[in-house]
């Protein structure tokens, strides 16, 4: 019983950072139709640069907020320069470019800061509370962990229900051409749905680094996760993100608790087969699939 | 060269453009497949022959990576299906060998028929998934195959040997060819050879019924399934083709290595292949050749370099990987046609004047 109490805490909390994940991989998906396999190693890189800055004694929650910023950067700049130029061609050539992407960075991260894992401290211990006597398997940490995403998520929610500019970028998903008549600029719009998305892949990999250790392809797995995260949420739908998150988040836990650490990939790869074959469309998606 | 008097038709030019008989390929494609293959065969023979074993290691690469690729542009170039999964494959085929030559002493062509079936199999059963699956999705199912299959080895480290992975013996050359011959010529002889063979199957295959097929579905899968074209059962044909050709490369792998191991087949494989094929130009086998010839071109390159500035031989592989991931997005953004599109152009420049 306690060891299935600790692997529920560990699944949450894992399940949090998938959904960070796969929240980027919708917005994404929602405005350019892109699955952006990059998303992860670009998380990774400005995880690097927060590191380097904690190296130099500067404060954590500086290099926290350098890297988010850093990671809205990241993504407009890719979203203008590399995909935008092949928005309107077949959907290989913009897997292709963010695969290409993805290697470099990882390749770049390797070259500039080295292959060797490192750890990154967090400003909250990483060992698990007390309760009464016995530990339980929620530190501190994951209880800023889960925080942090459901800000993000919460912040999400507000600009697209509640702003102008949130209605703008649901106009331009939704209906690109009628949206562009009714005077929104829709480039620039896609552009802040990269630059958004970015900022979830930042946090989720600022998430990661304290419990998995930071190396140039420590995301590889992550993105996978979140991927799966996002199909079983409908790759459309910012609560199917958080919802898949979280399941996949508990049924990996589950996973790796019982059958060993090893099996978590595979355990994904095998939830990934199953709801693609039974409900292509995921869980909350309201679009019929695809036929023919 | 556009003269406002070229209206009268290009045909009287067209046929003095034509080779001289003597130059003229046979119009039956086997011939003509089975001719081309003849030269290159003997062009790779006298070069393996002629170069020491470490080159003859890097040709036997070569070789291997071309079938890989010849498979994966099947499957990507002709039947619209892109797998980011494919060092997977390899890794199948790989470890098969392994455990084949682990196990028994069977003669090469059954081990490498075998670990061919193995792969294939393995390739029907992803296919049949991949063949509901589209674009975004199909490439990310894949992905996460390619993640979770060096797992697979970690955990039934009884069976795979573990991180440590399996070791397979070197290929003894027969004894007809003397006790002098250098085991690494014989390697680059099989894989060459059956990389030949691999390219007259497939450019075969490519020009039949099957081939126009893919494309059909590729192009259409409405228009392809009116016009009588079973889409998925030819999207999980292109996927076992595809695999076999995989698996046949992993097992030439495992020779050239000598080792099977996890940390042999990590998600950079897989892009690596992508690398290849998008580079040499996607749907062409020529352009297999090139995507080959290029992967274990920069791998050498970046090593030589990393030695040359004195930085660690990780480095150098890291900046393969670097040229790797710069080189798909520049081919995709200004050149998508790869290498061998760059061929075709010239060869159509040259033959026009």
């Amino acid at each position: 019983m306690h060891r299935f109490v600790s692997f529920t805490l560990d699944g949450i909390t894992n399940g949090m950072i998938y959904a960070a994940v796969a929240m980027a991989l919708v917005l994404i998906w929602r405005g350019t139709r892109i699955v952006n396999f990059a998303q992860g190693a670009m998380g990774m890189v400005t995880t690097y640069v927060a590191v380097s800055l904690v190296d130099r004694h500067i404060s954590y929650w500086v290099a926290f907020t350098v890297a988010l910023v850093a990671g809205l950067v990241l993504g407009a700049l890719v979203e203008v320069t590399l995909i935008r130029p092949v928005e309107n061609k077949s959907p290989l050539v913009a897997i292709i470019v963010t695969l290409g992407l993805l290697i470099a960075l990882e390749a770049s991260a390797a070259l500039i800061w080295g292959g060797r894992f490192r750890s990154f401290q967090a400003p909250f211990s990483i060992v698990g509370l007390k309760v009464g006597r016995s530990q339980i398997a929620l530190s501190p940490f994951d209880i800023f962990t889960i925080g942090a995403v459901l800000a993000v998520m919460v912040g999400l929610l507000v600009l697209f229900r509640r702003t102008a500019t949130g209605l703008r970028m649901r106009a331009a998903a939704f209906e690109p051409e009628v949206a562009r008549l009714l005077g929104v600029r829709v480039g620039r719009v896609l552009t802040l749905g990269w630059a958004l998305a970015a900022v979830a892949g930042s946090l989720a990999g600022l998430l990661v680094a304290p419990k998995l250790f930071l190396y140039p392809n420590n995301m590889d797995a992550v993105l996978v996760f979140g991927f799966t995260a996002a199909i079983l949420g409908g790759l459309d739908s910012p609560v199917g993100a958080l919802v898949g998150g979280l399941v996949i988040g508990l049924a990996l836990s589950y996973v790796g608790g019982y059958l060993g650490a090893d099996t978590e990939s595979i355990g994904a790869f095998v939830i990934l087969i199953v709801v693609l074959m039974a409900r292509p469309g995921g869980i909350f998606t309201r679009i019929n699939p695809r036929r023919v | 060269m556009t003269t406002p008097t070229d209206s009268r038709g290009g045909d009287p030019a067209r046929v003095s453009r034509r080779p001289p008989p003597w130059l003229r390929l046979p119009r039956q494609t086997l011939l003509r497949h089975l001719l081309l293959a003849a030269v290159a065969g003997v062009l790779a023979f006298w070069l393996s022959d002629n170069v020491g074993a470490f080159t003859d290691l890097q040709l036997s690469n070569v070789a291997a990576y071309t079938i890989a690729l010849a498979g994966l542009t099947v499957l990507t170039g002709h039947n619209g299906q892109l797998s980011l999964g494919h060092g997977a494959f390899i890794a199948i085929g790989a470890y098969s060998t392994g455990l084949i030559l682990e196990h028994t002493s069977l003669p090469i062509i059954v081990v490498l028929l075998a670990a061919m079936g193995v792969t294939a199999v393995a390739g029907g059963i992803v296919g049949i998934a991949a063949a509901r699956l589209r674009g975004p999705y199909l490439a990310g199912a894949t992905l996460a195959l390619a993640v979770a299959l060096p797992s697979v080895a970690i955990k039934w480290s009884s069976i795979f040997g573990g991180e440590q992975g399996i070791t397979v013996d070197p290929l003894t050359p027969p004894s007809s060819l003397g006790l002098t011959f250098p085991p690494e010529r014989w390697v680059a002889w099989l894989a060459l050879l059956t990389a030949l063979i691999v390219l007259v199957l497939l450019a075969n295959l490519l020009r039949s019924r099957v081939g126009r097929s893919f494309r059909a579905v590729r192009d259409d899968e409405i228009a392809a399934s009116l016009a009588g074209v079973h889409v998925a059962r030819t999207q999980v044909l292109a996927f076992v083709v595809s695999a076999a050709c995989a698996g046949l490369a992993g097992a030439f792998f495992a020779f050239n290595v000598q080792l099977v191991a996890p940390a042999g087949f990590p998600l950079a494989l897989s892009i690596a292949l992508v690398t290849g094929i998008v580079v040499g130009g996607i749907g062409s086998l020529v352009g297999a050749v090139w995507g080959g010839i290029l992967l274990v071109y920069l791998n050498q390159e970046a090593t030589d370099l990393a030695k040359h500035f004195h930085i660690s031989a990780a480095a150098g592989a890291n900046g393969a990987l670097l040229a790797y991931g710069v080189l798909l997005i520049a081919v995709m953004l200004v050149f998508p046609d790869g290498i061998q599109g760059g061929v075709r152009r010239l060869a159509r420049l040259v033959t026009r004047q």
